[in-house]
């Protein structure tokens, strides 16, 4: 179709909606926002009959890798230390895609202008797509790689494992509270225009450098429909500030979504970037180095400066401080650390680092060793059972962490950890922005306005709590990560599947008990509970 | 031919992880165990579905973690009247994923494209009497503000609501076959404006918006779109509307009068809209099906569908007696208003017949 054809018709198609006299559409979903009628394009000029045929030819080759990685034995190469990441990632990642799906029709419901209302119909599609052929993906993983245990949990996984809970923000985040909140800050502005680039972009091409070729087809593929979905992001934005009165609130929504998105995807993508390859060249960038381009240049000075010029105020404080925690604080460090510990209640193996690794880290993180290189010591002497408790139970010197309220990464940099009574309850947060996100933010009023459509934070927030005082063998069992014998664990701190004796199995780890921080924390009396967090604040964690 | 100096790649490593390089615990463990497929062997399907929308009926441990402010959280199954034992055990018999979906309308869009392409080579418009064109570029194009609004604003709003992913993605496809649908009517009458002389492509817009025999459509429509129950919504578009207006009009009208009038082309367009139609009415049957002989609930869904049919019924059959006059526009006209009417009837009877539903008492007034 020529590009006159494609204005002309796509001017046609703009002639499908109209104004409604009888009846109008339901409010189903509220937004503290407000949008007058204003005149926006459709920014991609997306037509359904060039749409369909276009996705098509794109899973036929998509398709097609996939058959070429069968025929060509793919799986010989792949690495165990990235594909038993990948049953985290990708136990996740499809859930906030189709939550994408069921997010737009909040933003059509919010937003009063049909030029903008077809572009979002097409987003839907997508989604549609990306999360089932991402559950594909899975599936031919769990089919052809050799250790299918955990991909074959994976959706029941994703909905009981604490690392799933995290990553379900990144999707529960786009579809509940304020419409404009969820679906066009939290999901368009910030997840899709900033941390897709590391999502999809800088973990496929770690994917590639380990062998594994189909992450990058099909993440490749969805990341080409994400380009149209950030600009229905951007003329929404740009819509929303045609009118004063939500600047007040656009800036709210920066700050939580920025520092959300930040504190979840970091953790998750920089720990499977990081600590998932086998890759270490030295001039290999390291995930600082990827966010570095990708976040801090591509998104925060290309796109979020620039809006500074229509007045509004966004987070410098937030970006600089969550370069801060990567590149200072070690906060990819510290998680990956956390998820190693947390092993027995993992669905997935997790390597040691070794001594490449630890020379790569040190080259690319200087002190790295001397903050983390002798707890990976300790995870490798103790990776097999028999003479030895999991590394969680042994005395390593690594206390482990409260959990974030907020954002439910635990509190890592110990020293930001905030304490705080609200709502009646002692709760933990990693940082003053996530004190703020629950404690502010999320509430019925902000700085004095009523905000009667935002949403709340909920559920049963500290994964811990659920099994405070358990034994560990039953949580496991409970949890479901228990291989086909009815014995061995799904999760092994190693990747050694050839001896069984190395293999973990429920007995190795009974009679742990298992405890909640915050439980605990609330048990305290005032004077405990204040000296408990200045040493919690105080402790380097670091093994002797 | 020499490296380039400096060049740095990863250096692929035989690692032998392939299935069956080792025997262990699961290491034959090969498919999604967390639900139970329909048959022996679960569909590709029910793998690529199931559960990516969890349930906190299900795995759900730590429950929904974002809240409305209402308190409201996920998917509540309070969003529909509707009750099930096991909202879990809808399948979409079309087994929609993303494969089927662009390969089914992505041959939908070539089949009328070639359609189009091949009644321009043969100056097919040219025999079209000018009542005809009329006909086309003012019924047949407010037909496509129909499809546009249940696409838009009914099916796409409602795939937010159901409780489970299966049900979400069957209404969200019944979303994207309206919006393509409506796209076909809009863009066939952009080719027929630039190919038949005299057509006016702006004519369906007023016909919509002001003509009196497309208020009570557009009325139909636009209260469907106020409709907050997905359930219903489903119900009121897909059993009671398609049937008594859709398929009267697409069906009983226009394909059956189309030929004696000289065109060949309008019936295969809307040929591709009763297509969509077909495939959407079938996961909506299952659906009301499921619910209707649900054991615990069955009785009162069907109490429930009572009344929603007999709210129904009659705004979709005043939208079906505005539209009558049409009937007598075309110059070849093969069959009358009642016969048409009574055959959607039928048709509407059928459909509820088959999933033991009592025929609204309004049907007949």
């Amino acid at each position: 179709m020529s590009r006159q054809s494609l204005t002309k018709a796509h001017q046609k198609i703009t002639e499908l909606s109209w104004e409604p006299t009888f009846a109008t559409p339901a409010t189903r979903f509220a937004t503290d926002y407000t949008f007058e009628q204003a005149p926006k394009k459709d920014p991609l000029k997306q037509i359904l009959r060039s749409y369909f045929p276009m996705e098509e030819e794109k899973d036929n080759r998509v398709f097609g890798a996939m058959d070429g990685a069968i025929r060509g034995n793919m799986f010989r190469q792949v690495q165990q230390r990235w594909m038993e990441w990948q049953k985290l990632f990708l136990s996740i990642i499809p859930f906030p895609e189709i939550s994408a799906a069921r997010a737009m029709p909040m933003a059509i419901g919010a937003v009063p202008n049909p030029q903008i209302h077809n572009g979002l119909a097409v987003q839907m599609i997508d989604e549609v797509r990306h999360s089932t052929i991402q559950m594909n993906l899975k599936r031919l993983y769990m089919n052809h790689y050799i250790d299918p245990a955990g991909f074959d949990i994976s959706e029941k996984a994703f909905a009981n494992c604490y690392a799933g809970t995290i990553g379900r923000q990144f999707g529960e985040g786009f579809i509940t509270g304020d419409a404009i909140t969820a679906a066009n800050v939290y999901l368009t502005l910030v997840a899709e225009t900033a941390f897709t680039n590391t999502l999809f972009v800088a973990m496929p091409s770690e994917a590639a450098a380990n062998g594994d070729y189909l992450l990058p087809t099909v993440f490749h593929s969805v990341q080409s429909d994400e380009s149209r979905h950030i600009s229905n992001g951007y003329s929404i934005l740009l819509m929303a500030l045609a009118d004063e009165r939500n600047r007040q609130l656009l800036e709210r929504d920066l700050r939580y979504a920025w520092w959300n998105n930040h504190a979840v995807v970091d953790a998750a993508i920089g720990t499977f970037i990081e600590y998932g390859t086998k890759d270490r060249r030295r001039d290999r960038d390291s995930y600082a180095e990827m966010w570095r381009r990708w976040i801090y240049d591509d998104y925060y000075r290309s796109y979020l400066i620039p809006l500074e010029k229509y007045g509004l105020v966004i987070p410098h404080d937030l970006v600089e401080e969550a370069w801060n925690r990567i590149w200072n604080k070690g906060y990819v460090h510290r998680v990956a650390q956390f998820f190693a510990t947390g092993w027995p209640v993992n669905f997935w193996r997790i390597d040691g680092m070794t001594d490449a690794d630890f020379e790569w880290f040190e080259d690319k993180y200087p002190g790295w060793y001397e903050q983390f290189g002798r707890w990976w010591e300790a995870y490798n002497r103790l990776r097999h059972p028999g003479s030895n408790k999991p590394i969680a139970f042994e005395d390593v010197g690594y206390e482990y962490p409260h959990r974030c309220w907020s954002c439910m990464v635990p509190c890592l940099i110990r020293e930001d950890m905030v304490a705080d009574e609200v709502d009646g309850q002692w709760r933990t947060y990693c940082s003053q922005t996530c004190h703020w996100t629950d404690k502010t933010a999320f509430r019925p009023t902000y700085e004095g306005r009523p905000t009667p459509s935002m949403g709340r934070l909920t559920g049963e927030r500290e994964w811990e709590k659920l099994y405070h005082g358990w034994d560990l063998a039953d949580i496991i069992k409970e949890l479901g990560y228990v291989r086909d014998d009815g014995r061995t664990l799904v999760p092994q701190p190693h990747l050694d599947l050839d001896d069984p004796r190395k293999l973990w199995t429920l007995d190795d780890v009974r009679g742990l008990t298992f405890n909640s921080p915050n439980t605990l924390l609330n048990e305290m009396t005032p004077e405990q509970r204040e000296a408990h967090l200045a040493a919690y604040r105080a402790n380097r964690n670091v093994t002797a | 031919m020499a490296t380039p100096t400096g060049r740095s790649f990863p250096h692929p490593e035989l690692t032998d992880a392939e299935a069956g390089a080792l025997t262990f615990p699961s290491s034959n463990s090969r498919t999604f165990n967390y639900f139970k497929p329909r048959k022996l062997r679960a569909s590709m399907y029910e793998d690529v579905t199931m559960d990516v929308q969890p349930d906190p009926g299900r795995h759900l441990t730590q429950g929904w973690i974002y809240g409305f402010a209402n308190g409201e959280r996920g998917y509540p199954v309070e969003w529909t009247a509707l009750r099930s034992g096991d909202w879990h055990a809808f399948l979409d018999p079309n087994e929609e994923w993303e494969q089927t979906i662009y390969r089914n309308n992505a041959g939908v869009v070539r089949q009328i494209g070639l359609n189009l392409d091949n009644a321009r080579r043969a100056g097919a418009y040219q025999t079209w009497p000018r009542s005809w064109a009329l006909f086309v570029e003012q019924h047949v194009g407010a037909w496509m503000h129909a499809e546009h609004g249940l696409g838009m604003h009914v099916f796409i709003a409602a795939q937010r609501s159901a409780p489970t992913n299966m049900i979400n993605n069957a209404v969200a496809v019944n979303g994207a076959h309206k919006l393509r649908f409506a796209q076909d009517l809009a863009l066939y009458n952009l080719d027929l404006s630039e190919a038949v002389p005299g057509f006016d492509g702006s004519a369906h817009r007023g016909a919509w918006q002001s003509e009196p025999v497309w208020q009570g459509v557009r009325e139909n429509v636009e209260r469907l779109t106020t409709v907050e129950d997905w359930g219903e919504a489903v119900l009121a578009a897909n059993l009671v509307f398609e049937p008594l207006v859709g398929e009267l009009f697409r069906s009983h009208l226009v394909m059956q009068i189309a030929a004696r009038n000289g065109d060949y082309t309008t019936p295969t367009i809307m040929g591709a809209g009763e297509y969509d139609y077909s495939r959407d009415l079938r996961y909506t049957r299952a659906l009301f099906a499921m619910l209707l002989k649900d054991e615990k609930h069955g009785r009162a869904n069907a109490e429930v569908a009572g009344e929603w049919l007999a709210r129904w019924t009659p705004v979709s059959l005043a939208a079906v007696r505005r539209l009558q006059p049409i009937w007598s526009q075309p110059p070849e006209r093969v069959l009358s208003f009642e016969d048409s009417l009574d055959r959607a009837k039928e048709r509407f009877r059928g459909l509820l017949s088959d999933l033991g539903l009592d025929e609204p008492k309004e049907l007949e007034r």
